[in-house]
């Protein structure tokens, strides 16, 4: 029974193809020389070139973290690429985009074509260091959303750009915030005006195809007041034994009773059965609930990637905001993920909820790491948090780091957590009703999940829970 | 008694040894049971009746040693235990296990269809599986908001148990083992328990109980109750065994042997 639940959870990674497409690749290495090559290469404006230059000379002055429960080889930032751009201009129509791309879209099942769109789901489709496109755009023009990639946000709307740029997770936050914004290539951009409730779900698809480069995106999502979206994220990579560094940079704004809900379905390409490869997935992503009734929901499911460290937080500054944070983490193999989030409750009568789900399967280890921080003029401030783990196989493990600070008597703060198995007899009980294992998992884990699947958008439900399937079904053994 | 069926048996246990981890469990255990029988098999801790259970069940652990089992003519061992439990071999676990997360109405769904599936009849969707399910919930006096709690999840014992009989109502299987089935059942809930499987019984089916008690035996009325010892049947007789063992014990039985 144990070698079947092996086999199921042995399944090949199929989005490990790569295009042959020609680039654009910086020389390895790093030093201020390659950004203000960047920087040109993106004919960027002076402001954006001193943020840059600001930010790697206070990188060079950081450690790694090594605090993560997480162990890999050093890494040598000097054998990175730090630009890939696939030869091609970006393009007004979506006609002229190579066609080469296109199919590699397709492949992934990402409609560029905006009349093939499932369900009217606006995308920015980043191809390594850039993006390719942005299907919709008008159409969201028309109610007053920017929805753009990163790049052009500068060139386009500077004033916006510059406000908000680093204001919520500043390039000094931490060594790959710093990094990040230092050598950034593109991402996407959306502002969401007053009062305007964004008639479709905005997503930007990440994919990395270049082997010796790293991905440094940053995203920027700002809401104005009384205005309301929801925005997914994607990312696929392709097979390679050597590891891809992807420190990417999200930040999130949400003014006075605007909500931004924000999903995140990553599939990065996470390494062979013998951890080789795979992608290194250092991420910092942060949402600021700046107005009162304010909204930030982050939802991910984390299933790819040789090493995720990420922790979408919330920082609940606006009276009576919300923070939510809904996270399925799957690993496999040699995979290692050390994921949560935090809560920094400022405000009066801010409330969060925290539903961690981390499955570890194969030789696997899968950490949930979360703070709840409470200031001493947060009145009245509530968190709950549910952090659950469930064991594949028993060559793995599961870790969960709550750590919890407050300041303020009136907080209300709780914390649940339980490690579940699957195991022998719960396959045995499937069987004897006549259901296979692999359907048996399957079910297990759809269970296991439901919490936080219900918060995806509906696409991005069916899309996640077919992955977690890729993931774990297939031939039985 | 039912009407015992002169023709083949439902299942043939010839001359089987099992072992679990080096350690012989059944030896050389043969029986037989024909459509319409209920066999009740009674003997004390340790005497190999839930490996017997087991092992009927395809159980993983237990290595078939000697002998064979045929189930409606075919050899069974080949199979897995889900293609055992699709021929229509049901156990009903003394221990049940808990499945978190998973809706007991979607279990329950999913094993019906399986089951249709392997018969070559149509699967229900979830309003048809409903109106099916809701006649098998008042057979065995059980609210349906059972069925939107997880398998077992936070189930009193006589509750896991009414589970397993509320599958076998789902799932009409063509052989029943039922392990202890009547293991931490109060009063009520042993005759509610024993009133749905006398329901389910027909002339079709057939019904192996494996107890400790009696008592269980003043509800279900078996045709022949076999004492086990030491990984074999050591005595077959009629209802009347199930009084004189429950009034003197086991020992007379294994002094005899």
């Amino acid at each position: 029974m144990e070698t079947k639940l092996e086999a199921i959870v042995n399944q090949p990674y199929k989005h490990g193809f790569k295009t042959n497409i020609e680039s654009d690749v910086v020389a390895k290495g790093l030093n201020e020389e390659v950004i203000r090559l960047i920087s040109s290469k993106k004919n960027e404006p002076d402001w954006m070139l001193d943020f840059r230059i600001r930010a790697f000379r206070h990188w060079l002055t950081l450690k790694e973290p090594t605090w993560p429960n997480v162990k890999y080889p050093k890494i040598d930032f000097q054998d990175i690429s730090y630009y890939s751009a696939p030869k091609t201009k970006k393009k007004k129509s979506m006609d002229e985009v190579d066609p080469e791309l296109l199919r590699t879209f397709e492949k992934l099942g990402i409609p560029m074509n905006e009349r093939a769109a499932l369900a009217g789901v606006a995308v920015d489709v980043v191809f390594d260091s850039v993006s390719v496109t942005t299907t919709f755009k008008e159409k969201l023009a028309k109610v007053g959303i920017i929805f753009c990639s990163f790049s052009e946000a500068v060139k386009d709307h500077p004033e916006i750009v510059k406000k908000y740029l680093g204001s919520v997770v500043s390039y000094a936050d931490n060594f790959y915030a710093a990094l990040n914004s230092a050598v950034f290539s593109d991402g996407s951009f959306c502002y969401i005006p007053k009062g305007v409730s964004c008639p479709m779900d905005l997503s930007t698809y990440f994919r990395i195809n270049t082997e010796e480069s790293g991905q440094f995106e940053r995203t920027l999502i700002i809401a104005e007041e009384n205005s309301k979206v929801s925005y997914l994220e994607g990312c696929t990579a392709p097979q390679f034994d050597t590891n891809q560094l992807h420190a990417a940079v999200v930040e999130l704004v949400a003014m006075d009773n605007a909500d931004i809900k924000y999903s995140t379905v990553q599939n990065w390409y996470a390494g062979d059965e013998n951890g080789k490869g795979g992608i290194y997935n250092f991420v910092t992503k942060r949402g600021l609930c700046k107005g009162v009734n304010s909204k930030i929901s982050w939802t991910q499911v984390e299933t790819g990637s040789a090493i995720t460290w990420k922790y979408p937080s919330c920082v609940l500054l606006g009276d009576n905001s919300v923070g939510e944070f809904y996270s399925v983490a799957l690993t496999n193999h040699q995979q290692q993920a050390d994921t949560g989030t935090k809560m920094i409750h400022l405000g009066k009568n801010t409330r969060s909820k925290i539903i961690s789900k981390g499955i570890s399967a194969g030789y696997s280890n899968n950490s949930y790491r979360g703070l709840v921080k409470v200031g001493k003029n947060a009145m009245d401030a509530r968190n709950f948090s549910q952090c659950d783990s469930m064991l594949i196989g028993n060559k793995n493990s599961a870790n969960t780091f709550p750590y919890i600070q407050v300041e303020n008597d009136s907080a209300t703060v709780e914390h649940e957590a339980s490690t579940s198995k699957i195991g022998e007899d719960q396959l045995f009980y499937f069987a004897s009703r006549g259901i296979d294992t692999e359907e048996a998992v399957s079910m297990i884990i759809n269970g296991f999940v439901s919490d936080v699947f219900i918060h995806l958008p509906m696409e991005f439900a069916v899309e996640a829970t077919k992955l977690l399937g890729l993931k774990l079904e297939g031939s039985v053994g | 008694m039912r009407n015992t069926n002169g023709g083949n048996p439902l299942v043939h246990i010839d001359g089987l040894a099992t072992e679990i981890e080096g350690r012989e469990i059944l030896k050389d255990l043969t029986l037989s049971v024909f459509p319409g029988e209920i066999h009740a098999i009674m003997g004390p801790n340790g005497s190999g009746k839930s490996t017997f259970a087991k092992v009927l069940a395809g159980h993983p652990s237990y290595e078939v040693t000697k002998g064979g089992i045929t189930f409606s003519g075919i050899d069974v061992l080949d199979l897995s235990p889900e293609e055992r439990a699709r021929e229509g071999i049901f156990m009903g676990f003394q221990y049940p296990v808990e499945i978190p997360g998973v809706t007991n109405s979607s279990f329950l769904r999913l094993a019906f269809n399986t089951a249709q599936s392997a018969r070559g009849e149509d699967e229900l969707d979830p309003i048809e599986f409903d109106d099916y399910l809701q006649d098998k919930l008042k057979m065995l006096e059980i609210s349906s908001d059972f069925l939107d709690r997880s398998v077992n999840g936070g189930f009193s014992g006589g509750e896991k148990k009414r589970n397993e009989i509320l599958q076998m109502a789902v799932l009409e299987p063509k052989l029943a083992i039922l392990d202890e089935t009547d293991s931490g059942l109060d009063i009520d809930a042993l005759r509610v328990v024993s009133q749905g499987v006398n329901k389910l019984a027909n002339n079709d089916n057939a019904i192996i109980l494996i107890t400790h008690y009696q008592r269980l035996l003043n509800y279900i009325k078996p045709d022949f109750v076999h004492v086990m010892h030491e990984g074999n049947i050591v005595k077959t007789g009629n209802e009347k065994l199930a009084q004189e063992l429950e009034e003197k014990g086991y020992d007379w039985i294994l002094d005899e042997t």
